[in-house]
């Protein structure tokens, strides 16, 4: 008990009296931990960003104006049952038309044209949405079988299929570009507080041979060393933190004029607590683990 | 009782520091080991406080074989033995007091006796009144009080000095002298490493004399008759 209040103390102390020390490894630390929180946002945006594409792919499929309404029902239901479709959704002749007529009624010319025409020139449809972008081609070869021949006008896949591979390939590589960025800087991160932390123990390397020598034990000279690292991970997070509420509030909405689907601001505030603690569990692992690492060395020669 | 049975420490295959080397000291005697730079003084310290190794040989101190101690038994062991060196080794970012109580604190003691003990020690090496300043802050001389103020407040078996005036100066030399043998009077064994004539010839107690990492000379009431 009497050896554990020491240590917490003389955490502190060291803590204190190496102050500009200690001042420059929380601010490398802040550094890092920005980083990481970026990551983190980083991810939240490119797979907001991923599914607002995603969102607006789909295939639709006309069919021929003597189709009976029954049987596209009776396609729209066979379509549900497969595995690949999100769901499916029919636009009648009669709602085609009206969204149609919704959409350009400001152009006189558009709708004098439709009012001459004796019958509704739009086809019904049904637009399918898959459950992913790598789904459509197993749909629109279900399209293409021979028994929907007969009453299918067009598949707008076909038309569609160069941009959406070309999309499919961009995400993927954007997600996978994404994940490697992430454990990159990550790992950069950890380095370069680790190494910092290294240094500040390495200019103590006399002071642990001289406890050494007086005859204290191993976890009576880490110990402080670690609560200090404690310390850093702790201030530095919450510093890191409190700079990026600010930021978080400039940024937020240049990126959802960039992206709409995209509430970085909204995320934020909705997973405030979580994001703050992630933040001082990851500033504190690393400040422990340093300090671990960094005073074996000196412990063991 | 402190026992040196051939020892040798080589460095590496052709540095050999010591060469078999074998004495005793009994309890509360006071030693002092002399030679030239390099014969050896330091190493004899090194291996009897556990920081190396012997090559050969076996070291006994009172029911410890040193040589075969392992660096978890380091601490415990330690603590029965005081050091002072040349450069003082304190904690630098420590007070005076702190540096003394340390020596305490790794036994594991109570603040309280603590707070008992360190102010009387620092008042024998006359720092009384410089309890709270830091290493920085204080002399040379300064320095190696509040060293032997640490190295004597857990009233150690053996006292140990390597060199403790090779940075002082004359007046700062005897003070420190007069130190270790009141610490001596106490009951403590002192062995003294230095190359200074003239402390050990008005000391007049048992003097090691080492040359090229051999005992040449082991007398009771020596004198230092090195060249």
């Amino acid at each position: 008990m009497v050896t554990l209040f020491r240590i917490l103390k003389y955490g502190w102390q060291s803590f204190l009296r190496n102050g500009w020390l200690s001042v420059s490894t929380i601010g490398i630390m802040i550094l890092a931990l920005l980083v990481f929180e970026g990551l983190i946002l980083f991810n939240v945006m490119s797979k907001g960003a991923t599914q607002a594409i995603q969102e607006k792919v789909d295939i639709s499929v006309y069919f021929k104006s003597n189709v009976s309404e029954d049987t596209i029902l009776n396609l729209k239901k066979s379509l549900e049952g497969l595995d690949e479709v999100k769901y499916v959704e029919y636009v009648s002749k009669d709602q085609a038309l009206a969204d149609f007529k919704a959409r350009h009624a400001d152009e006189n010319t558009i709708t004098q044209t439709l009012e001459e025409l004796d019958a509704n020139p739009l086809l019904a449809s049904l637009n399918v949405k898959a459950k992913d972008l790598h789904r459509y081609d197993s749909i629109a070869s279900y399209l293409e079988k021979p028994d929907f021949s007969d009453s299918i006008e067009k598949i707008t896949y076909a038309q569609n299929q160069v941009v959406i591979d070309r999309l499919t390939a961009l995400i993927d590589n954007f997600q996978r570009g994404g994940f490697v960025l992430t454990i990159f800087l990550a790992f950069l991160a950890v380095m370069v507080t680790f190494n910092t932390i290294r240094l500040a123990i390495f200019s103590n390397r006399e002071q642990i041979g001289v406890m050494r020598l007086v005859g204290a034990s191993n976890n009576f000279i880490r110990g402080p060393y670690v609560i200090e690292g404690i310390l850093y991970g702790a201030i530095a997070a919450i510093v890191a933190f409190l700079i990026f509420i600010p930021l978080i509030g400039f940024i937020s909405p240049h990126v959802a004029n960039f992206i709409p689907e995209v509430d970085l601001g909204g995320y934020f505030n909705a997973h405030f607590v979580s994001l703050l603690l992630y933040q001082i569990l990851f500033g504190i692992v690393l400040g422990i683990v340093s300090s671990v690492v960094a005073t074996r060395h000196y412990l063991n020669a | 009782m402190i026992i040196f049975q051939n020892v040798s420490k080589n460095y590496n295959h052709n540095s050999v520091a010591l060469d078999k080397v074998s004495f005793k000291i009994q309890p509360n005697e006071f030693v002092t080991l002399v030679g030239r730079s390099g014969a050896g003084k330091s190493t004899v310290v090194k291996l009897l406080i556990g920081e190396e190794r012997p090559s050969k040989g076996q070291i006994f101190f009172g029911s410890y074989e040193v040589n075969k101690l392992k660096p978890s038994e380091l601490p415990e062991f330690r603590r029965h033995i005081g050091v002072i060196f040349q450069d003082f080794r304190l904690l630098t970012k420590k007070t005076a007091f702190e540096n003394v109580a340390f020596a305490l604190e790794v036994e594991g003691r109570l603040q309280k006796e603590i707070n008992e003990l360190v102010p009387p020690v620092l008042d024998m090496v006359g720092l009384k009144d410089k309890a709270f300043n830091f290493p920085a802050e204080l002399s040379g001389g300064e320095k190696q009080r509040v060293a032997i103020a640490r190295a004597m407040i857990n009233q150690p078996d053996v006292l140990i000095a390597d060199e403790p005036t090779g940075n002082l100066d004359p007046f700062n030399t005897w003070e420190v002298i007069k130190l270790l043998k009141k610490i001596n009077e106490l009951g403590s064994t002192v062995i003294l490493a230095t190359h200074d004539k003239e402390i050990v010839n008005t000391l007049g107690e048992r003097v090691i004399t080492l040359e090229d990492g051999k005992v040449i000379k082991d007398e009771a009431h020596g004198r230092f008759l090195i060249d």
